[in-house]
């Protein structure tokens, strides 16, 4: 299983800057041709990193406004997808999106997309609310000198993140709802982790070169 | 980091911890193991990729916001940070932190209970569905033969032990499931200390280890 998610060959991505069209060679298993054009791409995810930044360095609620309409109705939508009722979810993702400004200062743009991040506190709350148990996380990993990250290490991250979303788009409809149902808990994971073809294994690479990065400045 | 892991979770595991789905015991072993293996957290972090796209690109699961949401969530920001004071973290050891917060502390204050022939374990506090406790294997000791009902996964934490399987050191997870029998045995250098979650309670093929199991609690 592991194979085919690691199958997929490593892009150039240094040398990509400020690039709108992913490059193909990532994508196993669907076409590039197949690509279909939606509201996201690299400048929409740039523009929600630096929503963020707007948020952690200004409080600014107009910023904040914007990400509200965006995520939250879809935060809710997973919640309840989850399992939540209607009102559980609303109070949740109010919750989410609170935390979302609260902890604005630990969102770290070349590992994670705003989606991303947003999804993995979604997901505590879930196991928190719906679940009622702790959710043991791993070791932190502190900041070394180099505590803001490298502009091209952000768009690199957020280029990976937009040509897995769009494949992810590009999956034939009975496989995309597979991977939904995985995330929405009811799919056996063991099953579709390996077979789903999307080209995780450029993002875990990217992934690994920032923990990497993150040891080196430790030691 | 000093030791080199050769064995590691499965891309299924990986993808359920990152999407949140898994019982509290196997989340602990997942976060443990994470805490040691960077190579399985960039592939942990990949999965939770996946799972910003589908929650973000997924319009046809959004449903829409009550009248003034914006208005309390802006209420609730002011009102600062809900959640509780996190726990202390502790000095590095041999437990990863995940598994510290569980103990309340390093192997020194694990409370080990004897389970016979020199071995010791001490169950977690986890949610019913699986359960998760630390093993002491003397160096060069055996653990009683036995199977599994469920899924058992083991990861080394000190020392190491040799089965059918391989050889298994620090950071290493054996994954077991109902077809493998196994006998493992612990190095001669090291007493090996464990992390063993399983889904349902182990089987012991000799007649003793199956009297004293409901004793045992595994």
């Amino acid at each position: 299983m592991l194979t085919s998610l690691d199958t997929t060959a490593q892009p150039g991505i240094t040398e990509v800057r400020g690039q709108k069209t992913p490059r193909g060679n990532g994508l196993a298993g669907s076409g590039t041709q197949s690509l279909v054009t939606t509201s996201s791409n690299t400048d929409t995810r740039m523009q929600w990193v630096s929503h963020m930044a707007r948020i952690r360095d200004a409080q600014d609620r107009a910023a904040f406004a914007e990400l509200f309409g965006h995520f939250a109705p879809r935060i809710k939508g997973f919640l309840m997808k989850s399992g939540a009722d209607a009102s559980l979810a609303e109070e949740c993702a109010q919750d989410v999106m609170a935390t979302v400004w609260l902890k604005s200062h630990l969102f770290d743009p070349s590992r994670a997309s705003v989606a991303t991040w947003i999804f993995t506190i979604a997901r505590n709350r879930k196991i928190d609310i719906l679940r009622r148990e702790k959710r043991p996380e791993p070791e932190d990993l502190p900041w070394g000198p180099e505590a803001e990250p490298e502009a091209s290490d952000v768009l690199a991250l957020q280029q990976e993140s937009d040509i897995l979303g769009r494949a992810l788009q590009a999956l034939p409809p009975a496989q995309r709802e597979l991977v939904e149902k995985a995330y929405f808990g009811d799919m056996s994971h063991s099953e579709i982790a390996g077979e789903t073809g999307l080209p995780l294994g450029t993002i875990k690479s990217r992934l690994r070169l920032a923990l990497d990065r993150l040891r080196h400045a430790m030691s | 980091m000093g030791y080199e892991i050769n064995h590691h979770l499965s891309p299924g595991i990986l993808m359920a911890y990152a999407a949140g789905t898994l019982p509290e015991a196997f989340n602990l072993m997942v976060a443990s193991h994470l805490s040691l293996c960077d190579q399985c957290r960039a592939e942990a972090e990949s999965y939770e990729a996946l799972g910003g796209e589908v929650l973000a690109e997924t319009p046809g699961n959004a449903v829409t916001m009550s009248d003034g949401a914006l208005e309390a969530t802006l209420a609730l920001i002011a009102g600062g940070p809900v959640e509780a004071p996190k726990v202390a973290s502790h000095p590095p050891g041999v437990l990863p932190q995940p598994l510290q917060d569980y103990v309340g502390g390093d192997i020194d204050a694990i409370d080990w209970k004897p389970v016979g022939m020199g071995v010791k374990q001490a169950i977690l506090p986890t949610s019913s569905e699986a359960s998760a406790r630390l093993l002491f294997i003397p160096a060069g000791a055996a653990m009683p033969d036995h199977s599994h009902h469920g899924v058992e996964m083991t990861m080394v934490l000190q020392g190491a032990f040799q089965d059918e399987d391989g050889y298994f050191a620090r950071g290493d997870v054996e994954i077991a499931d109902a077809d493998l029998h196994h006998t493992p045995v612990a190095d001669i250098h090291e007493d090996c200390i464990c992390l063993a979650v399983t889904d349902a309670p182990l089987k012991f093929r000799g007649l003793l280890p199956k009297i004293a199991q409901p004793f045992l609690r595994i």
